[in-house]
């Protein structure tokens, strides 16, 4: 531990660094703008639970989905150099998977919520591995391979429900998408860091971190060192559905219904770009699944404060455009080296200094 | 300030990252000169030439071209500037076609005229002699005519100063005679080549001038008659000349057929033709032929590299199935690839992590090093081998290609393995690492690995084989041990009964 904290100091924040100040000047323009912006507290809701409420929570809870679906979308960025356009869709087949569960029995208890969600996850699991086949085994452009699901997942979703939108009420579909009872803090959030944790176990206790980054880096020498990279690409489209089903899961639980059309519209664009904040390579390799996480909360606390600021809905894509421009142009290799040049002038002029105040 | 001075750099100084690249070195090039920079890996060729072709900026110094003082900013400038430079590895576009890469972003118009470019490439190609059609795609071709097409297109920027920088490592011979010539005659056209090679023989063949650098610094500058072969060798390693032929006669060892460790039956896969080979605990032994003979490619078979297609595949006397690269791992092969960039390192990774990858895939995926004994084994090999990197975390792709190399070997060494392949490990690589590569090879065998080795350089191979397997055209046409072991009887073989001429 003190070990990763020198490092950090020794090596800067590396990738890390722009996506924290991102976040740093959006807290300190809102704090000039409003400074009780950020306030938090303790309410009472409709269920009559002891909740936390403010501007803060509702944009780490709101970025729930976004920041569970960027960390897969890391991994399968990572490893296969392209990214997956179609986990919006796929998202609305999970939660739609889920929902017939829900609706199959006469009434929802804890028994048939772990199966549902267990039944997302395959089917999500399963999407994701016709995703990943294309990507592996075909050689297929990820792009390519996932605009078919892109395009028909949809109307997968609205097959799997007759159609229909149903509603599903219980107490335990809200304490999913809202708060458990006794708990001050959304479930989703929670959901968020147990995901994350899963993901710091899994890279403690596999080389999936060292393979995947090998074989983005250099197929050709991975699979010479005996790496078996089909399978490595496979594997990061299918922890991807995982993800998928997890996001899934918490759309629906918060809204209480699935509407195949509109659930989670838009978002694989917002977790290519949480990708892309995070600092990571959008051509595949090195990569910090951090970075990803801060990139989804980036997109979020922007959007929150656009509207805050009361930007007409219409008109907050725009502005959110620029700002992301400005975070890219800044991480991008030109602007980084440059960057890095004129740290280096600055420091050989203190040393210049300082050598002579010596003398 | 001469007349006939074309080119100079005066105290030029270049710090990376924890390494002084370069120490206040001079370099001039005279009109009509081919002028070798000479240095071990880590000297500083690679960087005076990266700041004098605008890749790199230097930290100090200043650079004159004809007289006039000028800044170069990026590579685009140093060609207008008419610097043009010929890589070690290959920088083109494999998927463009030979013209489109002998004229891609120096189109004098934003219309592409393809017609008019093939027309223009394949005068070029045939004045050169070069082996391939300007409307191929590039990436069809050998390594070897991939190399000239790159040659090609800086001879066809009418340069004043051509950077050949490793050009001739993928070519054989005939093909570095064919270069020679058309380098000849660029300096009878008052053009100064800088030379940058490994290959002394070919310094002293075609080559005017020298300058040697040793870490970082300016060693001198010679005239070719004044600077015999060995007084360069000690130059540019710094060491006694002692230690270069303290190798002593590797002694004459006798093998038993029990002591067969692999052992393969007509193996072929979707390279290499059927072929019969075996080697023993403890033996050096190697593939050699000329480019294209199949060499590699057999050893890729014995690796599982490529689709093995049959055969039948004995390991200690037991019948064993290697169809892929970890099965082969698994029963203590290793591999050093040919191409050190594409098939050996993963370049954006630390030295550490590119060095127990091997060994993590061996020991499986749910079984990760820890971060301490990762750390631990880099530290080791980073002593044993003397790979010079600024800390165990940097990125292996910024190392010098010897360091890179030694990186890689570290990797296999790292597994403990009983039978190590090693395609053109000194390829690109400085006298001084040369020699310790084949040292390391000798005191494997000592302890009793199998090592196949393959070398270019006849000369490297007979120094530490024990038996030569000679392959032509895909085929093995001979195996050469004890008193046959010798330039002349190898050159024989590679050539063949017809052309005896050439040995």
């Amino acid at each position: 531990m003190k070990d990763n904290l020198k490092r950090i100091f020794k090596g800067g924040l590396g990738q890390l660094t722009i996506p924290l100040i991102a976040i740093a000047l959006l807290v300190i323009f809102n704090l000039i703008r409003d400074p009780s912006f950020f306030s938090i507290e303790l309410t009472l809701n409709n269920n009559g639970n002891t909740v936390l409420s403010g501007n803060l929570i509702s944009i780490i809870n709101g970025a729930s989905e976004l920041a569970v679906l960027a960390m897969g979308m890391t991994l399968v960025t990572a490893a296969c150099g392209g990214q997956d356009i179609s986990v919006g869709a796929a998202a609305a087949i999970a939660g739609s998977a889920f929902v017939k569960i829900l609706k199959s029995g006469p009434s929802i208890n804890i028994g048939t919520v772990i199966m549902a969600f267990l039944f997302a996850c395959v089917v999500a699991m399963l999407f994701g591995s016709f995703n990943g086949t294309l990507v592996s085994v075909f050689k297929i452009q990820p792009m390519i391979a996932t605009l078919i699901l892109y395009t028909c997942g949809r109307s997968i979703a609205y097959w799997i429900n007759g159609g229909a939108t149903p509603t599903v009420s219980s107490p335990i579909i809200t304490a999913i998408g809202g708060f458990i009872p006794g708990v001050p803090i959304p479930t989703p959030v929670l959901i968020v860091i147990g995901v994350a944790l899963v993901f710091v176990l899994v890279f403690h206790f596999t080389s999936l971190g060292l393979f995947t980054q090998s074989v983005g880096i250099n197929g050709s020498a991975a699979r010479l060192n005996g790496i078996n990279s089909t399978f490595i690409k496979l594997l990061s489209f299918i922890i991807l559905g995982l993800c998928v089903a997890v996001a899934g899961t918490i759309g629906v639980s918060r809204l209480g219904l699935i509407n195949h059309e509109t659930l989670l519209l838009d978002i694989e664009m917002d977790a290519i770009l949480a990708v892309a904040i995070g600092g990571n390579n959008l051509g595949g390799g090195k990569f910090k699944i951090s970075g990803s996480i801060i990139g989804a909360y980036v997109i979020q606390m922007l959007t929150i404060t656009l509207y805050a600021m009361k930007v007409p809905s219409t008109d907050v894509k725009a502005y959110k455009a620029i700002v992301i421009i400005i975070l890219v142009v800044i991480g991008s290799p030109v602007i980084k080296s440059k960057f890095q040049k004129f740290m280096n002038k600055i420091k050989s002029n203190r040393q210049r200094v300082s050598v002579k105040g010596a003398e | 300030m001469q007349d006939n001075t074309l080119l100079q750099m005066r105290h030029i100084n270049k710090v990376f990252p924890g390494v002084k690249a370069l120490n206040d070195v001079d370099f001039t090039l005279r009109k009509g000169e081919i002028h070798a920079l000479m240095g071990e890996n880590g000297a500083g060729k690679s960087t005076l030439i990266k700041i004098l072709t605008g890749v790199y900026g230097m930290d100090g110094g200043e650079i004159t071209v004809e007289g006039m003082n000028v800044t170069i900013h990026s590579p685009q400038d140093a060609q207008n500037k008419g610097i043009s430079t010929v890589y070690q590895e290959i920088t083109l576009c494999p998927n463009l076609t030979v013209a489109e890469n002998m004229y891609i972003g120096r189109e004098e118009s934003a219309v592409v005229l393809h017609k008019k470019y093939e027309k223009r490439a394949n005068e070029i190609l045939k004045k050169l002699g070069i082996p391939a059609r300007a409307s191929q795609q590039l990436g069809s071709c050998s390594l070897a005519v991939q190399q000239m097409v790159a040659i090609a297109r800086a001879v066809d920027m009418e340069c004043k100063v051509l950077i050949l920088d490793e050009p001739t490592s993928s070519l054989d011979d005939k093909e570095v005679n064919m270069l020679f010539k058309l380098m000849r005659d660029l300096k009878d056209q008052g053009v100064g080549i800088i030379f940058v090679t490994h290959f002394l023989e070919q310094v002293y063949e075609v080559c005017d001038r020298i300058t040697v650098l040793r870490n970082g610094e300016l060693v001198g500058e010679y005239l070719i008659e004044d600077l015999p072969q060995v007084e360069l060798v000690a130059k540019m390693i710094g060491k006694e000349l002692d230690e270069l032929s303290d190798f002593g006669e590797i002694e004459e060892k006798q093998f038993d057929e029990k002591d067969i460790f692999y052992e393969a039956e007509s193996l072929s896969s979707s390279e290499a033709m059927p072929f019969d080979f075996c080697i023993h605990k403890g033996e050096v032994n190697g593939f050699t032929g000329l480019l294209g003979s199949g060499r590699s490619e057999s050893v890729r078979a014995i690796f599982g590299a490529d689709k093995v297609n049959g055969g039948t595949v004995k390991i200690k006397g037991e019948n064993v199935k290697i169809t892929k690269p970890i099965d082969a791992m698994k029963h203590g092969i290793g591999y050093l690839a040919e191409d050190r960039k594409r098939d050996g390192i993963i370049a954006e990774l630390s030295v550490r992590e590119n060095i127990i990858l091997a060994l993590q895939v061996m020991k499986g995926f749910f079984k990760p090093i820890s971060r301490s004994e990762a750390e631990a084994f880099a530290d080791e090999y980073i002593k044993v081998l003397n790979i010079k990197t600024a800390s165990r975390e940097t990125p292996v792709g910024s190392l010098s290609g010897g360091n890179q190399q030694k990186v890689i070997l570290a990797r296999w060494l790292l597994t403990h393995p009983d039978y190590l392949i090693l395609d053109e490990p000194t390829r690109g690589i400085d006298v001084g690492t040369k020699l310790e590569i084949q040292k390391l090879v000798l005191k494997l065998a000592e302890d009793g690995v199998s090592v196949t080795f393959i070398s270019s350089e006849v000369e490297e191979m007979l120094r530490t084989c024990s038996r030569l397997i000679v392959m032509r055209d895909r085929h093995v046409v001979g195996e050469l041990k004890g008193s046959d072991l010798n330039q002349t009887q190898v050159m024989k073989t590679i050539a063949g009964g017809e052309t005896q001429n050439e040995g």
